[in-house]
């Protein structure tokens, strides 16, 4: 039965050896040991967290380039839009302007042949004039043997003179 | 209430197990006194005749319930084997209080057959106790068998006390080598012993005692972890058989209940309001309380004493376990040499095993220790917000 009764002697020794042992590892080896435990979670957790920051910053760099890289485009397709409708822009006031010259020119050319019609008429109808003086003088001529009737003549050919001077003006 | 359900359906397969450990060892001890019984017809048992008797049960042979139970109690010496009937064993120191300090070796005892003399008393070693006799040495005897000399209070370096200072020296050195360690090498990565013992550390804190006793756990770091440690090391150190290891020191009754106390003093103290108020007026209707507080009572008690029976009876199991093994090889030898031969492969390989299974056990009884004392200590400093808004 002593099995189960605890002895006086080793209660004792139990008592006082543990409590020393407890004494002496709460001071000399948990303390320095849990300490030192603590200290490496804590410089653990920081790198963990400045690492986690370096991975934000880039994060964010990255983002930065991003939007510049995004801004830059825009400004390309900006000025290449620009560019494009100022060359359209050109090419159909350059269309317009030939256009217009052409038309101009044309007109120019018409206005050029009406005056040089009309200063052709004019020269033809004084050559005709001349023409038909220089016939009347050859008919008068001839006719003046004959002169009443070549009278006539000559009134009749003033006449349609006349007449055909007046359908041309 | 589920930890407390948990812990009587515990208490309950504990309080069985110990019973079965009490009804084997009352068997074996009625067997030892029946032999004694046998042995001698008178109450009074002299010198001489108690010499025969151990005389008779050498020539007996083998008894393996006798040879068991010396190894698994203390002892004043520590016994190491026995050569043609010699004992080979290392004598300690002999240390008594009666009026005044006696000190002598364990050796003038000559293993009982010795009546010592020391400052004008006389003591005598019997079943590894000491008595105090006159000066013949006689043991009186009781009805029952029993010597009913007095005994002086003895605090002798006995196997035990050797082992605990000796384990105790080990895990200093272990310790504060391993903190040294950690001074020197600071918040680097660790090496050595340090890397070996620096997880077990870290499950017990985190593992164990951080969600165990919840947020004030920092305060009884260094207690668990001392009690973890102490009975870890002090368990692996039984199971190793030769000298100056393999006493089986945690699994004295002794410093299991030292070590349950303290858990109990540490729980009660460190108890707060919740904890009593839950004990003395507990959230039932008042007619209840008259059942419940008694219950509450015992509870306190009974959570320490679990401990200190739980690991007790698991350790001294073990090494009655692997004695009983190495013991059958003996029977049989006795019976018939080549049983003696055969049934020794079959006991070093079923030793074998059951070693490694105590070492399974040595880890686990350490950490059901200090898992149990942390959720005691967690349940008396919990705080209750819920019971808060009632009141």
């Amino acid at each position: 039965m002593d099995l189960v009764l605890p002895g006086v002697g080793l209660t004792f020794w139990m008592v006082l050896v543990f409590f020393t042992l407890l004494f002496l590892l709460r001071k000399f080896a948990w303390k320095p040991i849990l300490t030192a435990l603590n200290e490496r979670e804590n410089s653990i957790e920081e790198a963990l967290k400045s690492a986690e920051q370096a991975r934000e910053q880039m994060a964010k760099l990255q983002s930065d380039n991003e939007a510049l890289y995004k801004q830059a485009r825009e400004e390309r397709d900006l000025i290449l839009k620009e560019a494009r409708e100022m060359k359209d822009g050109i090419i159909s006031e350059a269309k317009k302007s030939a256009e217009e010259e052409g038309k101009r020119m044309i007109q120019k050319a018409s206005d050029e042949i009406n005056k040089q019609k009309a200063n052709a008429i004019a020269e033809l109808k004084g050559q005709v004039a001349s023409l038909s003086v220089s016939i009347a003088e050859k008919l008068i001529n001839n006719q003046l043997s004959n002169s009443e009737e070549q009278q006539n003549i000559i009134a009749k050919q003033v006449n349609n003179l006349n007449n055909n001077q007046q359908a041309i003006a | 209430m589920m930890p407390e359900n948990k812990g009587l359906y515990k208490i309950q397969r504990i309080q069985f197990l110990f019973l079965l450990i009490i009804f084997t060892l009352f068997s074996i001890q009625n067997a030892q006194a029946n032999v004694q019984e046998s042995g001698s017809d008178s109450t009074s048992v002299s010198k001489n005749e108690h010499s025969e008797e151990h005389a008779t049960t050498h020539e007996e042979g083998f008894n393996p319930g006798t040879m068991i139970l010396d190894h698994v109690k203390d002892a004043h010496d520590w016994h190491i084997m026995d050569i043609n009937g010699h004992a080979i064993s290392v004598p300690l120191p002999v240390i008594i209080y009666d009026n005044g300090l006696n000190i002598f070796s364990s050796s003038k005892f000559e293993h009982g057959h010795a009546t010592v003399e020391s400052n004008g008393n006389f003591y005598k070693l019997h079943n590894g106790k000491v008595y105090k006799t006159e000066a013949n040495g006689e043991l009186q005897m009781n009805e029952k068998g029993e010597v009913s000399n007095v005994k002086p209070l003895d605090f002798s370096i006995t196997k035990n006390v050797f082992a605990l200072l000796f384990g105790s020296i080990l895990i200093l050195i272990i310790f504060l080598s391993v903190a040294n360690a950690y001074k020197k090498r600071g918040s680097s990565a660790p090496k050595g012993l340090q890397s070996f013992l620096e997880p077990l550390i870290l499950f017990m804190r985190d593992e164990v005692i951080k969600p165990s006793v919840g947020k004030h756990y920092a305060k009884f770091l260094p207690l668990l972890l001392t009690i973890f440690f102490f009975i870890f090391i002090n368990n692996l150190m039984g199971l190793i058989p030769i000298f100056p290891f393999g006493a089986n020191l945690t699994g004295n009754i002794a410093v299991t209940m030292v070590l349950a106390v303290i858990v109990f003093f540490v729980v009660n103290f460190s108890g707060n309001k919740h904890y009593w108020k839950h004990i003395f007026m507990p959230d039932v209707p008042v007619g209840l309380w008259i059942l419940l507080i008694p219950i509450e009572i015992l509870g306190v008690v009974l959570k320490p004493f679990v401990l200190m029976l739980r690991l007790f009876a698991n350790i001294t199991a073990g090494h009655i376990i692997i004695l009983g093994f190495f013991s059958l090889i003996f029977i049989f030898g006795a019976k018939n040499i080549y049983a003696g031969y055969g049934s020794a492969a079959f006991s070093v390989a079923f030793t074998l095993f059951m070693s490694v299974l105590e070492l399974l056990v040595a880890f686990l009884q350490a950490y059901v220790f200090t898992l149990l004392a942390s959720l005691y200590i967690g349940s008396a400093t919990e705080e209750h917000h819920h019971a808060e808004e009632h009141h």
